[in-house]
């Protein structure tokens, strides 16, 4: 099959399931009449459409695009975790630098195609530089709580979702001029992982998982929605560069991840009291909601394939 | 202004609308008069004025520009206020028969995590206009976005709650009726927190 129609027949797939989504959902509605949790279900699926058509859009339109998306998906992200996070008037002139020069040089340097500067200039050089600025402030005041707050923003709404768009530079041995397909694969399984976790848990759930941290996180949600979407993945094994139980192996460690991603994200929000990161995206709360299981996925799997698929 | 600030508008004690309202708020940033008029839906916009200091906002052309042409500001002497330059008689002017003020009664943006005690500006305009409608404001996270004595914002979010209007009550005294306003103030950002 030619690559190219490989994506669009991806595209087509995502879209088709979005249809029956809604046609579903409203089906509920009539059948159940309107209830809170199906006005969040159909809230949910809506947005699902506008976040779909903006980053099929992106992919489409290339690597700068999809860049530039995420560059700004981080930016709405760490926007929202430091509104969480409290920061003293010291912190101000740190977290200009975070906002408006540190995020977008590491996707300005990511898209330059430069590796060796890209990982490691959030962790090592934007990290002490920050300590160093905190410290020049003067404000000493939970000093060590306060940088590593911001550096944690900075590492897993910067650096970590930053590790999805940088599939797209990995010279992926027999995959050359493919990798867009690879993206839209991770970004799909790791959706899918947590939509189906949802489903699963909301349909058969019993057994909370973690239930200080996230009540509605079944170890029925948790098991159907891995394998379920690992399965889906492994299916998929044509448009990647893995052999179909390499791919299924892969999508398995995706899906983990993504789960302990979304499981931290929890935590922090019990930590600060919030159900939310945001409100931005109707029906699933912030950017960040959406995005804390591909802040954990995603470094993990750039790595993997890194490692097992170019020279 | 709101996407710099992501501000969403609270209307938790009333509604939007028209009639001529003086909107009190905890000052901490220059950002705090802007936000506000940024929540309000445009046909109130139109008819809303914030109420700032002369000494400030007439130093140097742009804080001038601002105050005078993009914001209409009631722009008020808060140093020496004299039988002739008096600040009540030009808010009270201000408001006419269709305007609404939005007012800071701190008198000075205030860096702390609760407002500080009002000046009784608040209390003299209630006394002289008892039918404009009192309504308390409280602004979160806009001294993280802009603090005092910085010209660089950082974009986070903030949230602008409204709460019930309030009126003077018979026989208050000004100690009494400043407190209950600050005390409305605050009681939003308990609100915001719950």
């Amino acid at each position: 099959m030619n690559p190219d129609l490989q994506l669009r027949w991806m595209a087509t797939g995502v879209l088709a399931l979005l249809a029956v989504s809604s046609v579903t959902g409203r089906l509920l509605v009539r059948l159940r009449g309107n209830n809170p949790t199906l006005r969040n279900l159909n809230a949910r699926v809506r947005a699902w459409w506008v976040m779909v058509a903006v980053f099929g859009g992106a992919v489409w339109m290339g690597p700068v695009a999809t860049n530039v998306l995420f560059t700004l998906i981080s930016f709405l992200a760490l926007r929202e975790f430091i509104t969480l996070t409290p920061t003293r008037r010291g912190d101000h002139r740190a977290l200009f630098w975070v906002f408006f020069v540190i995020t977008p040089l590491n996707y300005w340097v990511l898209g330059t195609g430069w590796y060796a500067f890209w990982i490691i200039f959030i962790p090592v050089y934007a990290f002490l530089f920050l300590a160093m600025r905190a410290a020049l402030a003067g404000d000493c005041e939970r000093f060590l709580e306060r940088t590593a707050k911001v550096q944690w923003g900075l590492m897993i709404c910067v650096y970590c979702v930053s590790h999805a768009p940088a599939l797209l530079q990995l010279d992926i041995r027999g995959y050359a001029g493919q990798n867009a397909k690879l993206l839209f694969w991770f970004v799909l399984v790791v959706q899918l992982s947590d939509v189906l976790q949802y489903v699963w848990g909301k349909t058969l759930g019993r057994h909370p998982v973690a239930p200080t941290v996230s009540p509605n996180k079944t170890a029925e949600g948790l098991v159907g929605g891995m394998l379920s979407a690992s399965a889906i993945g492994a299916l998929l094994w044509r448009v990647t560069p893995f052999r179909p139980m390499e791919a299924a192996a892969m999508a398995f460690t995706i899906t983990a991840m993504g789960f302990a991603g979304g499981l931290v994200a929890s935590a922090i929000k019990r930590d600060r009291g919030v159900k939310d990161y945001g409100s931005l995206i109707e029906g699933h709360g912030g950017v960040m909601d959406r995005i804390d299981s591909l802040c954990f996925s995603a470094p993990i799997f750039f790595h993997l394939v890194r490692y097992y698929h170019t020279d | 202004m709101r996407l710099l600030t992501g501000a969403t508008a609270v209307w938790s004690g009333c509604e939007p609308s028209v009639r001529p309202r003086i909107y009190f708020a905890n000052h901490t940033s220059n950002l705090d008069a802007v936000v506000i008029w940024a929540s309000l839906p445009v046909d109130v916009r139109i008819l809303t004025r914030p109420v700032a200091a002369r000494d400030y906002w007439t130093v140097g052309p742009v804080r001038r520009y601002l105050a005078n042409r993009v914001f209409h500001a009631v722009l008020i002497e808060r140093k020496k206020p004299t039988a002739h330059d008096n600040p009540l008689e030009q808010m009270v002017d201000a408001l006419g028969t269709v305007h609404s003020l939005i007012l800071f009664p701190e008198g000075t943006r205030n860096p702390g995590p609760e407002p500080g005690p009002f000046k009784g500006g608040l209390f003299h305009l209630a006394r002289r206009r008892p039918d404009v409608e009192l309504i308390p404001v409280y602004l979160e996270n806009m001294n993280r976005i802009l603090p005092k004595g910085e010209l660089l914002a950082v974009p986070l979010l903030g949230r602008v709650r409204f709460g019930a209007p309030m009126a003077l009550a018979e026989g208050e005294t000004k100690d009494d009726f400043l407190g209950r306003c600050r005390g409305a103030v605050m009681a939003l950002q308990e609100g915001a927190k719950a």
